[in-house]
C-alpha cells in the first residue's frame, strides 16, 4: 500500500518497496501503475520510492500548482525530506521530463540519472512536431503510436472500481494541466541540459511513435555524460512492455557496465 | 418573452465533405471553403439579421472557430456591423469564450465600444465555450474554469471601474494599468449572460444575477433553471423568467407541412454540429471527473445524444423533426402549433423569458429564412410577449 507523505505543504501518495540504494522513480503520463511488474523488479535491487504525481492516484493537486517546474521543486523537496544520498533518479515519459528539470537544478542527492523515453525538450523547428499530439488523435491511433503491442496497454474500465477510474481521470486532467502548452515540453530546457553532471542513461523503445529514438538522440547530444540504449519490441513505455530488459539495463548502467 | 433571432452563419456547402471525414471541425481543411461562395453567404446572413430589426425581433450572434458549421469568428465584428444596420433591436453576444481569449481587457474594450456604438443595446455573454473550441484556441482545458472566472471578474471590473487605472496581477492575467476607453453606456455593465447545462452553472449564475441560457437540450435545462431559482431564493431575491433563456430551432409556415419543412432544413445545423473527431469532444478537464467516469464505464460513446420527454435517447446527428420536437430541440408547424409548443415548454420548464430563435441552419435558403423570420414575428411573437411580458431591457440584476 502506498503511504501518504507530507512534502512542501501538501500530501503525496508514495509507494516504497525494497532495500538498498535509493531509486526515485517518476512515473509516465499514463500513471504510476504500482501493480505492474517493474516496480517489484526494481525493488529486487533497490529501495524504490515512487510517488504518484500531484493529481494522480491519491496525491493532492494544490490549486497553485500548474507547472513542471513546480513538480521538479516538489520532488527535490521530497528527496531532501527523505534524506536521500547517492540515489538513482529515474523517470519515464512525463516523469523523465520532471527528472531532467530536477537534474538541471540540483543533483546533490543523486549519483545516476535514467530517462526512459522522456518528453520535455524541443529539437526541431516551428513546423516540426517532435512530440506526437496525444490529445489530438483517436485513442486507437494513440495506442498504435505508443505501443509496440497495443494489446499490452489496453485498459478494461468496465471491470474497474469507480474510485480507480476517477483516479485515472484526475491523472489525465493533471497531465494536461502540466503539459498542454507548450505541448509536453519546456522550450528552454534543452539550453540547460549541459548542467546535468550525472552519468545519464537514456532508454528508448525502438517502436516509440510518441517521441522517436531520433528525438532521443537530441537528448543524448545535449547531456554531457549520456548514452542512449534502444530496447527492441517496445514503444513509448519500455518499462511496461519489456520490464525485465528495462531493469537489467538500468542495473547494468548503475553497476558501471558498458553494454557490449 | 423576448425573442432573439440567431443563425450560426453556416457554411453548408462543405457539410457533405465534413460528414464523410467524420469531422465538421478542427481537422476539415479550409480548401473546402470557397471564398466567393462565402462572400455571398456572409452578406446574405447579415441581411437576414438586419431584417429582424424591421420586424421587431432582437438579435443574437455567437461564434466558433475552424468549422464548416459557423462562419462567425468574432461576435464583436458581426455585432459592429449589426449595430449600424439596426436601430431598435437589442444585440446579444452569446458569447465570447473568455477562457480561450488571451486578453480579457481587450474583450471588455470591444464590448464597451459596441455598447456605446449601439446606444446601449448590447447584452454580453461570457461563455465557457464548447469542448471543440479548445483545439483552435489551444487553451489549456484542465484549468479552463479557473481562467474563466478570473477573466469574468476582470472584464466586469474593467467595464464598471470609472476611476482607474487599476492593477490586476492574478493567476492568469497581468496588467498594471487597466483603464478602458470607451466605457460602456449601460452602467455599471451591459447585462451579463452565461450558458450552461449543469446545476453548478445555474448556481454560479444565480450568485451573480446573470441571465443563464441553455441550447437545444430541453431535458437538461430544467435542473439548471431550478437550481438557479433555489439559489436566488436563498440569497434573498426572486429569479423571474427574464433570468432564463432557451435556444431552439423554429420552423414556422402557413401550413404545418411548410413549418416542418423549414424546421427540417434549419435543423441540419443540429445534425452536423456534433460531428467532430473524437479527441476534440472531451479534452482533459473540460468535463467533470464524475461525468468522465460515467463515460468510461459506458464504453466508447457515440455522442450527440439527448433525452426526449419520455426519457428516450435521441441522436442529434440523425434525428427527424418529430424526434427533435419530442426533445424540445425544435418547435415547428403553423404559428398556432409553434406558439402552443413554446407555451407548453414554458410551463414545463417553469417559465423562461428569452427564446433564442434558431431560424436558419444551413440549407434553409434566403426566401424561406425571410418567410420564417417574418411569419414568426407577425404571428407568434406578439402572443409570446403576452405569455410573459418582457421588461424594456434585460437589466442587470440588483444582486451585483
Amino acid at each position: 500500500m502506498p503511504t501518504t507523505t507530507p512534502v512542501a505543504g501538501m500530501t503525496l501518495d508514495v509507494v516504497e518497496r525494497g532495500k538498498g540504494q535509493a531509486l526515485l522513480f517518476l512515473h509516465a503520463g499514463e500513471g504510476l501503475e504500482p501493480q505492474k511488474p517493474w516496480l517489484d523488479l526494481l525493488a529486487a535491487h533497490y529501495r524504490v520510492i515512487a510517488p504518484a504525481h500531484p493529481g494522480y492516484g491519491r496525491s493532492e493537486l494544490p490549486g497553485w500548482m500548474s507547472s513542471v517546474e513546480d513538480l521538479a521543486y516538489l520532488y527535490l523537496d521530497l528527496a531532501a525530506r527523505m534524506e536521500l544520498e547517492d540515489a538513482i533518479l529515474a523517470g519515464a515519459c512525463f516523469g523523465g521530463w520532471i527528472a531532467a528539470e530536477m537534474a538541471v537544478r540540483d543533483t546533490r542527492r543523486f549519483s545516476r540519472l535514467v530517462l526512459i523515453d522522456p518528453l520535455g525538450i524541443k529539437n526541431g523547428g516551428v513546423h516540426d512536431r517532435d512530440i506526437a499530439d496525444m490529445h489530438g488523435m483517436p485513442r486507437e491511433a494513440y495506442m498504435k503510436l505508443a505501443w509496440a503491442d497495443p494489446a499490452k496497454g489496453a485498459i478494461d474500465y468496465a471491470a474497474m472500481p469507480e474510485t480507480e477510474i476517477a483516479a485515472r481521470v484526475r491523472g489525465r486532467d493533471a497531465f494536461a494541466l502540466f503539459g498542454w502548452k507548450p505541448y509536453m515540453h519546456n522550450p528552454r530546457l534543452k539550453r540547460w541540459l549541459h548542467r546535468i553532471d550525472l552519468p545519464t542513461l537514456l532508454l528508448w523503445g525502438a517502436q516509440d511513435g510518441i517521441v522517436t529514438p531520433a528525438y532521443g538522440e537530441g537528448w543524448c547530444d545535449a547531456i554531457p555524460d549520456a548514452r542512449l540504449e534502444i530496447i527492441p519490441q517496445a514503444g513509448h513505455f519500455p518499462h511496461w512492455e519489456q520490464p525485465e530488459q528495462f531493469v537489467d539495463r538500468l542495473a547494468a548502467f548503475v553497476d558501471g557496465k558498458v553494454p557490449s | 418573452m423576448r425573442v432573439w433571432y440567431f443563425s450560426e452563419m453556416a457554411y453548408h456547402p462543405a457539410w457533405d465533405e465534413g460528414l464523410s471525414r467524420g469531422s465538421m471541425r478542427v481537422v476539415l481543411p479550409n480548401k473546402n471553403f470557397d471564398p466567393q461562395v462565402g462572400h455571398g453567404l456572409l452578406n446574405r446572413y447579415l441581411d437576414e439579421f438586419a431584417l429582424c430589426d424591421e420586424v421587431g425581433l432582437d438579435i443574437m450572434v455567437n461564434k466558433h472557430h475552424s468549422t464548416a458549421t459557423c462562419l462567425t469568428v468574432s461576435v464583436s465584428m458581426a455585432l459592429a456591423i449589426l449595430a449600424r444596420e439596426t436601430k431598435r433591436a437589442r444585440l446579444l453576444s452569446l458569447g465570447t469564450p473568455i477562457a480561450n481569449r488571451p486578453d480579457p481587457v481587450r474583450v471588455a474594450e470591444e464590448m464597451a465600444w459596441l455598447d456605446v456604438l449601439s446606444g446601449g443595446r448590447l447584452e454580453m455573454g461570457l461563455v465557457k465555450g464548447a469542448p471543440y473550441e479548445i483545439a483552435p484556441a489551444n487553451s489549456n482545458p484542465a484549468n479552463l474554469m479557473r481562467r474563466y472566472w478570473e477573466a469574468h471578474d476582470l472584464i466586469l471590473k474593467a467595464m464598471s471601474t470609472t476611476d482607474g487605472p487599476f492593477n490586476w496581477e492574478g493567476e492568469f492575467f497581468h496588467y498594471r494599468n487597466v483603464n478602458i476607453w470607451p466605457r460602456p453606456l449601460q452602467q455599471p455593465t451591459p447585462p451579463v449572460w452565461m450558458t450552461g447545462l449543469s446545476a453548478d452553472t445555474g448556481r454560479a449564475a444565480a450568485e451573480r444575477g446573470h441571465v443563464i441560457g441553455t441550447l437545444l437540450s430541453g431535458a437538461v435545462a430544467k435542473p439548471m433553471f431550478d437550481t438557479y431559482r433555489k439559489r436566488a431564493q436563498e440569497l434573498g431575491w426572486t429569479a423571474g423568467p427574464d433570468r432564463f433563456a432557451y435556444a431552439a430551432v423554429v420552423g414556422v409556415g402557413d401550413t404545418r407541412e411548410e413549418g416542418y419543412r423549414r424546421a427540417d432544413l434549419a435543423a441540419g445545423y443540429v445534425r452536423t454540429a456534433p460531428v467532430v473527431l473524437e479527441p476534440f469532444t472531451n479534452p482533459p478537464g473540460y468535463n467533470s471527473v464524475g461525468a468522465n467516469v460515467a463515460m468510461l464505464k459506458a464504453g466508447p460513446k457515440r455522442g450527440g445524444f439527448v433525452l426526449d420527454r419520455d426519457g428516450k435517447p435521441v441522436d442529434h446527428r440523425t434525428a427527424t423533426v418529430e424526434q427533435f420536437m419530442a426533445s424540445d430541440t425544435v418547435f415547428a408547424g403553423t404559428p398556432d402549433d409553434v406558439f402552443n409548443q413554446i407555451r407548453d415548454f414554458n410551463d414545463r420548464i417553469g417559465g423562461f423569458g428569452h427564446l433564442l430563435f434558431f431560424g436558419q441552419g444551413g440549407f434553409l435558403d434566403h426566401n424561406d429564412t425571410v418567410a420564417n423570420i417574418t411569419l414568426f414575428a407577425r404571428e407568434v411573437l406578439p402572443r409570446l410577449r403576452e405569455l410573459s411580458p418582457a421588461p424594456a431591457r434585460t437589466a442587470t440584476a440588483a444582486v451585483r
